[in-house]
């Protein structure tokens, strides 16, 4: 029994949660009333990283970082490479480096969030949340909607090939190098991708409009589901606009006022802590000014689309706006909005693509700038899950001596945490863990897209157990998938 | 074997840089410089969407992964495609990539899993352990000879195929789905 707990509580615990990512675990607080008195999403996060980056050359570290996740290497690629640029004095790209990174970073968000909705969320949506496991996947989404299921791939894929062309290959990647990129983009390469551009707009499209007509016609029982009022971060450009590669950081509370604004990625440290907590091994960042209590906020889609001032893509901006008049214009605190802002920087990310495709400096030839060496660099880019953050620290022999990674997943720690907390209270009944509360535990996880990739994943590691224990610690009951 | 010989797409997945889980990935890496006729080699960090609409362009598909249990050297299974799956993460599953393909693409590609042992997973490092090795080693060589002097299919129809022997384990690796391994 854990020896923090008072006798007289009853702890439910859900181990691990693979059905959102590799290795989680959700424990439930009872106290004698059988009421909810505390929720804990444990992730199991080995942050052994940083450390194995210490002693590698500069030069090596924006291929490393990429074995920190299966799912978005190449934000961790951009990530260091931003930090590196300024160590070696490069952050002022070429325009043919800039769109390339760009254009990288661009098939990075189309294909994580085609990959998310059609494989993850779209299962949730069409088939609703009570609906059983062995339909509500992709798998029965393939059998029930098949056109819909093909986009996913295909759109996937898409988004997959422009990081090949861009990076060098579609996992470990080279594109990005301190102070540029070691390739252009090529006639023919362009050529391929202009032939699939308009199904791919197309589709973006529509996915928004599934997520949209989704989220408005279930208002009524989205609207608290695993919801609650939170502050934003995200990076914005210098005019407020929505900038997923680059920018400074704005924060803002839950009715959308300021809490700062326009901070360089290299101060990021003076607004920004985490704390730790000895029962997870995830640090909990919060703003410095409201302390760990008050500074916890939300990343990722829905922070975003709430703290820019406006999208420069048009079709993009449009459904913000329609995005952002459901809360009359105020910040959308819906968890479940999570899915509709998700789709529409999916359709902003394609249509980003379109306009660097049509972009002639992507067949430039100058590709890497240097400068006044530093040694110190922070790197921040918007990763499909948030905000991601590389700091390092190099000596005089280019050698990594301070890495501090701050992923998307951890700065929505808190927020995860309190949407299982809110979705315990809301559906727990009894001391049983029902089919039902797992589905809905999940789907509020779910939302947040958390990454967890990486934990090794080797054959046959997925199994979901679910178990119950009483305040002596014997185990009462206990669920697998 | 048939006159057209079956195109075979190598899969080889997870993470180098956790220590043996980089066995798929050493793999693919391996089979690719022996530039085998009809073999395409990708590799990833996990199976994910697209991996069934590349499957579904090939005869045969081999997920090779990293096992944390079963036999040494390596298990050679055949893998259904899944009408249904219990659970959901952003990797698939060998089973779902077919099922997907199969549903998705109208393809009847067969699937194998080729699990290597390994023995280290929970480090940050990039390399192998020595036995890990020795155990890719052995796996590289099953698929060059199944594919330079037979066919997966045949070997799948008659447990085994021209220039396939058993290895010095005398270890038979075509074993129905779901069996227990040695």
């Amino acid at each position: 029994m854990d020896p923090a707990l008072p006798a007289s509580k009853t702890k439910i615990v859900i181990d691990p949660v693979t059905r959102v990512e590799g290795h989680g675990k959700v424990t439930i607080l009872l106290d004698e009333a059988k009421q909810v008195v505390q929720t804990r999403l444990h992730i199991v996060e080995f942050r052994g990283f940083e450390r194995f980056i210490q002693g590698r050359p500069l030069w090596e570290v924006p291929v490393l970082v990429q074995r920190l996740c299966g799912i978005c290497p190449v934000s961790h690629h951009l990530a260091a490479a931003k930090a590196m640029d300024r160590i070696v004095g490069g952050e002022n790209l070429t325009p043919t480096a800039s769109k390339m990174r760009r254009l990288m970073h661009y098939g990075q968000i189309f294909q994580s969030h085609a990959l998310h909705f059609f494989h993850l969320c779209s299962p949730d949506l069409l088939f609703g949340f009570d609906a059983d496991v062995r339909i509500r996947n992709v798998i029965g989404v393939a059998a029930r909607y098949p056109e819909l299921a093909v986009q996913g791939v295909m759109m996937r894929k898409f988004g997959q090939e422009i990081i090949k062309a861009t990076a060098g290959k579609k996992i470990h990647g080279t594109g990005a190098i301190p102070g540029g990129v070691n390739k252009n983009l090529s006639i023919q390469e362009r050529d391929g991708f202009l032939g699939d551009l308009d199904q791919m707009v197309t589709w973006a499209r529509g996915a928004v409009g599934i997520a949209r007509d989704y989220t408005v016609s279930n208002l009524q029982t989205l609207a608290p589901f695993g919801s609650f009022e939170s502050s934003h971060m995200s990076l914005v450009r210098n005019d407020g606009a929505m900038d997923l590669y680059d920018g400074n950081l704005r924060a803002i509370d839950a009715l959308g006022n300021k809490i700062f604004d326009q901070i360089p990625c290299q101060a990021y440290i003076d607004y920004l802590a985490e704390e730790v907590r000895p029962w997870s091994y995830m640090k909990f960042p919060f703003i410095k000014s409201l302390g760990p209590e008050r500074g916890w906020y939300r990343v990722g889609p829905l922070a975003r689309i709430n703290t820019a001032d406006f999208i420069d893509t048009p079709e993009a901006e449009a459904a913000r706006r329609e995005f952002m008049a459901l809360s009359d214009g105020k910040p959308n605190n819906l968890t479940m909005a999570y899915h509709w802002a998700r789709m529409i920087e999916g359709l902003h990310a394609i249509e980003k693509i379109r306009d660097l495709l049509h972009d002639p400096d992507l067949q430039g030839t100058d590709l890497v700038v240097k400068g006044e060496r530093r040694e110190e660099g922070v790197g921040i880019v918007e990763a499909p899950r948030g905000t991601l953050i590389h700091h390092y620290r190099v000596d005089e022999q280019d050698q990594v001596v301070m890495a501090n990674l701050i992923v998307s997943t951890t700065h929505n720690n808190e927020p995860m945490n309190r949407a299982v907390q809110k979705v315990a209270k809301d559906y727990l009944s009894g001391v049983e863990i029902t089919e039902g509360l797992l589905n809905r535990v999940e789907v509020a996880i779910r939302a947040y897209d958390p990454c967890l990739s990486c934990a090794t994943h080797a054959l046959g590691q997925m199994p979901l157990t679910v178990e119950l224990l009483d305040h002596t610690g014997q185990v009462l009951d206990t669920k697998s998938t | 074997m048939n006159e057209r010989r079956e195109t075979v797409l190598l899969l080889g997945y997870g993470n180098p840089g956790r220590l043996d889980d980089g066995l798929g990935a050493a793999l693919a890496a391996q089979v690719e410089l022996l530039a085998l006729p009809g073999v395409t080699v990708q590799a990833d960090y996990q199976l994910c969407l697209e991996d069934a609409e590349a499957a579904a362009r090939h005869d045969v598909v081999i997920f090779a992964d990293a096992t944390t249990s079963g036999a040494d050297p390596f298990s050679f299974l055949r893998v259904d495609a899944a009408s249904s799956l219990g659970f959901s993460t952003h990797a698939l599953q060998p089973e779902a990539v077919l099922g997907l393909a199969q549903q998705l693409f109208g393809a009847r590609t067969d699937g194998y899993t080729l699990g290597i042992r390994g023995y280290a997973f929970n480090e940050y490092e990039e390399s192998l352990t020595d036995q890990a090795r020795a155990n890719l080693a052995a796996a590289v060589a099953f698929i060059r000879r199944v594919c330079e002097h037979g066919s997966f299919r045949e070997l799948a129809a008659n447990g085994s195929a021209p220039g396939v022997g058993d290895p010095p384990e005398q270890q038979s690796y075509l074993r129905p789905r779901g069996e227990v391994e040695p």
